[in-house]
């Protein structure tokens, strides 16, 4: 426990999490929902990271892993009453097989960098036609999740209930994902996924297997995707092909995590919290202006900012303020 | 394998490119524990044949034997696997990691993955080429001559039976390249490493091998002891041109 004290990291994570967990006592429900889009945006960004910054494969159409995700969690509650936690293995399952073919056609024939992107696009595309004109899960016309009575209590099996409870769930699985990202990166499997990620060739001359290393990242990666996915079904009760499966959604995903710094742990938790409190605080500021669009031109143009300042992202820069020194990332 | 089993055995080897043929029938054994270098003009076919060992390109026609085992076209990694380490001419060091990770990365295959056992290994191989003080480094901060050092460090961590080196005394200083030698000799003395290198560098190719074999156009010209065949005909005539003297 000393040990864990002396580390200055530890410290200020284990205290991030402390506010984080006695949040609620203080916000109330609009501030909650706030920090709920903020962990969410954190916890998606974390599971293309895992991808991205990683592995080193560019996904240009996580929007995919969400939808698939929150359409499994979503169409087996409003058909069958399925609780969210079994249905989310049956989004994690279809998202991996998804990835898988995805992983093989891009890997097996060497499609790379730009084109790979391409190709998970398509992917996401056609799969939001297809959603699109599906009548079992609404079509375009959406998917409705009953929400729950009023004043009933949090039923944290079914996921029905308050914005407190939806917060702590969303603080858990960041939480979780970024332990497990901690957990994955430490290990063997990391340091062959970043070695694959900066030089693919050398990393195949020290007898890496890159294509089942590369599989394995787009797997774990999707399988994450989609468990947010379930969980914005289950927030939002809401589900329409157009916004989920949206071009718009896979660059928002990737976005915080571009900002905080692609291939680090703390990166997209930092990104999700900068972009948030950016739209926030703008859309206040906007507000008080009067203008039309001045919020978007400010968002941009601070995007721009930080990206020409900051290459490698916010986290690596504040990491040598902190004086945080030890591991590269 | 007995110990008379040659650890790498070339046999007619060939490679073409859409009709240019960049290697033909080249054949040559490198006996267990020795240090052979393979030289010859720009354009040989040097780096091909390595590929064609190392796996990097599948051989046209041939047979590479490791250690008495047919490894022709298993792909790169699976002959890593097999126990060939090499470097490449145009160094690959993983950028944005460590030097020290660099090296882990090679050694990570062992002891089921250990990450400390790997980190232990890496320090020890990067105290050997004189790289220990860098350990902690980006990759990308090292100089040229480091970033060769790197590449054998590397290759090394994955625990090779033969360690393929690609030009490693290429941009060293002297003192810098008598230091390669004299590692690379002593990992040969110690250890019973195997070690095929291409070299420009003569002094090293002097210094370091027991035995030499010429390229030119692809094809092998000559070989015997570095004395032989620093006076054999042919090879002063593809270096020097006909008339030498």
């Amino acid at each position: 426990m000393t040990a864990l004290l002396q580390d200055r990291r530890a410290v200020l994570l284990l205290g991030l999490l402390a506010i984080l967990a006695l949040a609620p006592l203080a916000a109330g429900d609009y501030m909650l929902s706030i920090l709920i889009t903020v962990l969410l945006q954190a916890y998606l960004g974390m599971s293309w990271n895992v991808m991205m910054g990683f592995a080193g494969q560019f996904s240009l159409g996580h929007a995919l892993y969400v939808g698939l995700g929150a359409y499994a969690g979503g169409a087996l509650f409003v058909h069958y009453g399925t609780p969210p936690w079994i249905g989310a293995f049956a989004g994690m399952a279809v998202s991996a097989a998804v990835g898988a073919v995805i992983g093989t056609l891009g890997f097996r024939f060497k499609v790379m960098g730009v084109y790979f992107a391409l190709l998970t696009i398509a992917f996401a595309e056609f799969t939001r036609v297809l959603f699109d004109h599906w009548g079992w899960v609404g079509a375009s016309s959406g998917l409705f999740l009953p929400p729950a009575a009023n004043n009933s209590p949090d039923n944290l099996w079914l996921l029905r209930g308050s914005t407190t409870m939806f917060y702590y769930v969303a603080l858990a699985m960041t939480a979780a994902a970024f332990w497990f990202c901690r957990a994955l990166l430490m290990r063997r499997i990391g340091y062959y996924w970043q070695a694959i990620r900066e030089d693919q060739d050398a990393a195949d001359a020290l007898g890496i297997d890159v294509f089942r290393n590369k599989m394995i990242a787009v797997l774990i990666s999707a399988a994450m995707t989609s468990l947010g996915g379930v969980f914005l079904a289950f927030f939002n009760n809401n589900l329409y092909p157009e916004s989920i499966f949206s071009m718009h959604r896979s660059i928002e995903l990737m976005l915080g995590t571009i900002i905080g710094g692609i291939g680090t742990l703390f990166g997209p938790i930092l990104g999700a919290v900068v972009l948030t409190a950016l739209g926030e605080g703008l859309t206040i500021l906007g507000a008080h202006i009067g203008i039309d669009g001045v919020k978007q031109i400010a968002y941009g143009i601070c995007l721009m900012l930080i990206l020409v300042l900051k290459p490698g992202g916010l986290w690596p820069w504040l990491r040598k303020l902190l004086r945080l020194e030890g591991d590269a990332r | 394998m007995t110990a008379t089993t040659p650890m790498l055995t070339v046999e007619n080897l060939g490679k073409s490119f859409r009709g240019l043929r960049a290697v033909n029938q080249v054949a040559f054994t490198v006996p267990r524990g020795d240090i052979v270098a393979l030289i010859g003009p720009n354009g040989a076919g040097k780096t091909t044949t390595f590929n064609l060992i190392a796996g990097a390109l599948p051989p046209s026609d041939g047979r590479v034997v490791l250690d008495g085992e047919d490894v022709t076209g298993l792909g790169q990694a699976a002959i890593c696997r097999a126990g060939v380490g090499r470097t490449f001419q145009i160094v690959k060091p993983f950028a944005g990691l460590t030097v020290e990770e660099n090296v882990m990365v090679g050694a990570l295959r062992h002891d089921n993955g250990d990450v400390e056992k790997a980190r232990a290994a890496s320090r020890a191989i990067l105290d050997l080429l004189e790289l220990g003080d860098r350990a902690k480094d980006p990759a990308q901060t090292l100089t040229l001559p480091d970033r060769k050092r790197l590449e054998v460090a590397k290759a090394l961590a994955t625990r090779p039976k033969l360690l393929l080196l690609d030009e490693v005394m290429a941009g060293l200083r002297p003192v810098e390249c008598d230091r390669m030698v004299a590692i690379l000799t002593g990992l040969n003395k110690e250890t019973g490493l195997t070690i095929l290198l291409i070299e420009h560098v003569m002094r090293a190719v002097m210094a370091l091998s027991h035995h030499v074999v010429v390229l030119h156009h692809g094809e092998k010209i000559a070989e015997g002891t570095p004395a032989e065949v620093t006076s054999h005909p042919k090879v002063l005539e593809c270096y020097l041109g006909e008339d030498h003297g």
